[in-house]
């Protein structure tokens, strides 16, 4: 078994000028040379796109593999509320520092300073790029641009277009990446899953793929490979993910000796439209800009069957508000749900289930005027009604966490390459710069960062050092054996024959991750998800059920395909959450907390990053990455 | 309620398809039209019979992969929503719902209700950018924009791409997803450098793809789960003339 002693590669100096420095020492190619090489990225969202059209445009030949039909379906285009950049334009104190020690604070003191930094320094230009592209942000009257505030932070620094800013960004990344398939230096598979990485002396050198069209099973050789393939939110079954957002991508690289960091960090996101029926197949969520003017409350008493119209102000409880009154309603994530899902344990949830709080606009509609709520909020308000059959304008939306986003991902070094060589991980699939509990508006920045800004001069960099194919080495072996493997895999599920849906396991699975490794964790409860999970592994190779022939599209195999993966991923994140014990950002363990109910981190023992490895009918190993601060101090985190 | 669903089904792009039946009972009115579909998908997998295959994924309108013609309307009876935002309470006990794919040459079936809407991209590819590479941007704020500019710009770049603009359309053309994206860049200043070309080019690949002509009939807006208007076919028709004028003046020079 390989040893892996793990450390960032982060250049040493002074973390102001690091990255800047770092760039200039890194080797180049003239477009000329970079022709020579073939870059594989899978995924065409944020990251993939922006990665995918600046590599191209430095000469690159690079090959786009998406599930989807069209890069402009992936599922960054539903972010809502905003991206982060410390341009300091309302001129209340923003800069690279302060957005920096924010996101920093946020993830509880559990990422790196140098990829933050970077990431805080990059948010600036990611700004302008896309203002460039033609990017509709929201403006004020003068023309310049506007901005809001988000959660966790005390300035106004999120860049907007209503509340539709990934798609309007997506769109912004995908127009580059278009210009780039008719300059025919991206060519763009379609509707291709990922099922494995090929490596060659030990470095990433091809994928197999399936072509959801026709079931073609085929391998592709590249000089590198980069993922950008998302989150895993789905192993919960109930997200906020897109139905297809999946892990696949990022286990088939683990097996192949990734290391998988943090994969118990999962954020629940607070302000989404409660779970109303079984037949529920995802969550939606609300954006948090909402809390910029919604107010959040339970009643006072327990089991109150009135309506909300009903209940006097001096019965209700503004529970962020009076917990934490320096950031009352605009509290971080993890603060926000880990207090909504406790007055709901206390009885005092509302609504049929008892599992929804209300966020309130009536006090912000009375002092700024409806028009001003609808040309902020409009099309999420709208949203909402149709959803829900209730109009927000008139009574309090009803909200409760649900998850929404993943801040562990394949573990990868400052060049943002994993511990495979030649295999990077870009944007949500890494784990990078969000510790243990991302900010808002911060997805859509890191995802462009690590597009547009980072990959391009590391992977060029890495590229510089290693000789080209030139041409294609799918003949050899390697990619014979991949080949056979993953038709032997398919033809395994596909013989199968049981009587369950492919989604009656997963949900069954979901069940079991959210009631033991969601908003709040403790021993016994992931032990006996240690105990469950290999039950549910059981039924899904003997009872499930595909219908129809692997060799036409088949939605049920793609399922499946995933959720056998998802099964695994939900082992590994049991035994992370039990490895720490402490309680960090979003991983809140019930035997670690202060009186007053808040996070009780453990940095003397656990100010590491977990990366694991995978090791097949065995526990996974654990490698650890000792974080160091040497530019910020180490405090609790605090919002009253 | 019950309902009665009669869905086209056809196996693959060169099988030949029919209408089939099936009949669902005690379906919660509060549920999506998709999750109706899922329940149906559930129940025919247990069954062993091949499920209905359809596009979807964010099931919040934004991504713009769902989309079929239920009843004869692109995404369904509901103004301004796409079919994954769609209830079962929009419609009736007992009623009978007719799910068939987009019709359009330029759209083929690839199973049951999933098109394939590659040509879109294509008419993307042909000009719907600002030329500019990463890392060339000046400062976002030395480009200043009126609010008006920016909102209206911001209103034909909230095409979602789904194509039932198209199905809609008697001559199945694409005009109103072709003319968002002309109008969203040349109503902003980064995009008017480049707008004559664009113009012309994406018109031309548009109908290089097949889409049929544009006869102001107005169904693509009514229809467009994103209310795209029909000022931006208008737009689209003055950068046109404007850039064939050009072009014609520039050669009698």
């Amino acid at each position: 078994m390989t040893e892996y002693n793990l450390f960032s590669k982060a250049p040493k100096g002074d973390l102001y000028t690091k990255w800047e420095d770092y760039k200039k020492s890194l080797k180049t190619l003239t477009p000329e040379e970079a022709n020579k090489y073939k870059v594989i990225v899978i995924g065409t969202g944020l990251a993939g796109a922006s990665a995918s059209a600046t590599l191209a445009e430095q000469g690159f030949n690079v090959h786009a593999f998406s599930f989807h039909e069209s890069p402009r379906r992936a599922h960054s285009i539903a972010a809502q509320g905003g991206i982060n950049a410390a341009k300091n334009y309302k001129g209340d104190g923003d800069s690279v520092m302060r957005l920096f020690y924010d996101t920093i604070k946020g993830g509880d003191f559990r990422s790196r300073e140098d990829n933050v930094y970077r990431l805080a320094e990059i948010s600036k230009s990611i700004i302008d790029q896309c203002v460039a592209q033609g990017v509709p942000f929201a403006r004020e009257y003068g023309g310049l641009l506007d901005n809001r505030s988000f959660g966790g932070v005390q300035v106004s620094r999120t860049f907007y277009a209503r509340g539709q800013t990934g798609q309007q960004l997506l769109l912004g990344a995908y127009s580059a990446l278009s210009r780039q398939l008719e300059k025919k230096k991206v060519v763009f598979y379609p509707r291709h899953d990922m099922l494995d990485i090929i490596l060659v002396d030990g470095k990433a050198k091809g994928i197999v793929t399936r072509n959801l069209i026709d079931g073609e099973i085929k391998t592709h050789s590249a000089d590198i490979v980069i993922l950008a393939t998302g989150g895993y939110s789905n192993v919960y079954y109930l997200s906020t993910n897109a139905m297809a957002s999946n892990v696949t991508a990022n286990w088939r690289a683990h097996r192949k000796g990734a290391l998988f960091a943090n994969p118990s960090f999962t954020q629940i996101h607070p302000t989404c439209i409660p779970v109303k029926n079984d037949f529920q197949s995802k969550l939606t969520l609300m954006s948090e800009s909402l809390r910029n003017d919604g107010r959040v409350w339970v009643p006072k008493k327990k089991n109150d069957q009135r309506k909300a119209v009903d209940i006097p102000e001096d019965e209700r409880d503004y529970y962020l508000e009076r917990i934490y009154p320096a950031f009352g309603n605009l509290v971080p994530r993890d603060v926000a749900s880990r207090r909504a899902k406790e007055v709901c344990d206390e009885g005092r949830g509302i609504g049929p289930t008892g599992f929804a709080v209300y966020l309130d606009f009536q006090k912000a509609i009375e002092e700024k005027g409806e028009d001003f709520i609808r040309e902020k909020y409009g099309n999420l308000f709208d949203m909402y009604q149709n959803i829900t059959d209730e109009n927000p304008y008139k009574t309090p939306m009803k909200i409760y966490p649900a998850v929404h986003y993943t801040m562990g991902g394949l573990w990868v070094d400052y060049n943002l390459m994993t511990t495979v060589e030649g295999l990077f991980s870009i944007g949500e699939s890494n784990f990078s710069d969000h510790g243990a509990n991302r900010l808002g508006a911060s997805a859509l920045m890191q995802g462009l960062a690590d597009g547009y800004f980072v990959i391009p001069h590391t992977a060029m960099n890495f590229l510089a050092q290693e000789s080209p194919l030139m041409g294609d080495i799918t003949d050899r072996q390697e990619f014979k054996d991949a080949e056979e493997k993953t038709k032997k895999e398919i033809e395994k599920l596909m013989s199968i024959d049981g009587k369950l849906a492919v989604d009656e396991v997963h949900r069954e699975l979901g069940k079991i991750v959210w009631d033991k490794i969601g908003m709040a964790r403790n021993e016994a409860g992931l032990k006996e998800a240690l105990a469950q999970i290999p039950k549910i592994k059981e039924s899904f190779w003997n009872n499930i059920s595909i219908p129809g022939s692997e060799k036409d599209v088949n939605q049920e195999l793609e399922k499946a395909l995933r959720i056998k993966d998802f099964i695994e991923l939900a082992e590994l994140m049991a035994y992370d959450a039990l490895d720490r014990k402490e309680s960090c950002g979003a991983h809140f363990r019930e035997e670690y907390q202060t009186e007053e109910n808040e996070a009780e981190r453990n940095d003397e023992s656990y100010k590491y990053v977990a990366a694991w490895d995978y090791s097949e009918n065995q526990e996974p190993k654990l490698f650890k990455e000792e974080l160091k601060y040497n530019n910020v101090k180490l405090k609790t985190r605090s919002y009253k | 309620m019950n309902i009665n669903l009669k869905i086209w089904r056809q196996r693959s792009a060169s099988k030949s398809g029919d209408v089939k039946k099936y009949r669902l009972e005690n379906i919660d009115p509060n549920i999506s039209f998709l999750e109706m579909l899922d329940i149906l998908n559930i129940k025919l997998v247990k069954e062993k019979k091949d499920p209905v295959a359809f596009d979807h994924d964010c099931r919040e309108g934004i991504c713009g992969s769902c989309g079929f013609m239920i009843n004869g309307q692109p995404h369904g009876p509901q103004r301004a929503t796409t079919v994954c935002q769609l209830h079962m309470r929009a419609f009736k006990n007992e009623d009978d719902i007719l799910l068939e794919p987009f019709r359009a040459e330029s759209f083929p079936v690839i199973k049951d209700l999933s098109v394939d809407r590659k040509a879109f991209d294509k008419i993307i590819s042909s000009g719907g950018y600002v030329s500019t590479n990463t890392g060339e941007a000046p400062e976002a704020n030395s480009i200043t924009i009126e609010k008006e500019f920016a909102d209206e710009a911001f209103l034909s770049s909230a095409c979602i791409g789904c194509g039932a603009c198209v199905a809609a359309c008697k001559n199945s053309s694409a005009m109103l997803f072709t003319s968002a994206k002309v109008a969203h860049l040349s109503l902003l200043p980064q995009g008017q450098k480049e707008a004559k070309n664009r113009v012309t080019n994406m018109v031309a690949t548009m109908d290089e793809a097949g889409f049929g002509s544009c006869t102001n009939t107005g169904a693509c807006s009514a229809e467009c789960p994103k209310e795209i208007g029909q000022i931006n076919i208008a737009r689209l028709n003055q950068e046109y003339i404007s850039s064939t004028l050009a072009g014609f003046l520039k050669k009698k020079e």
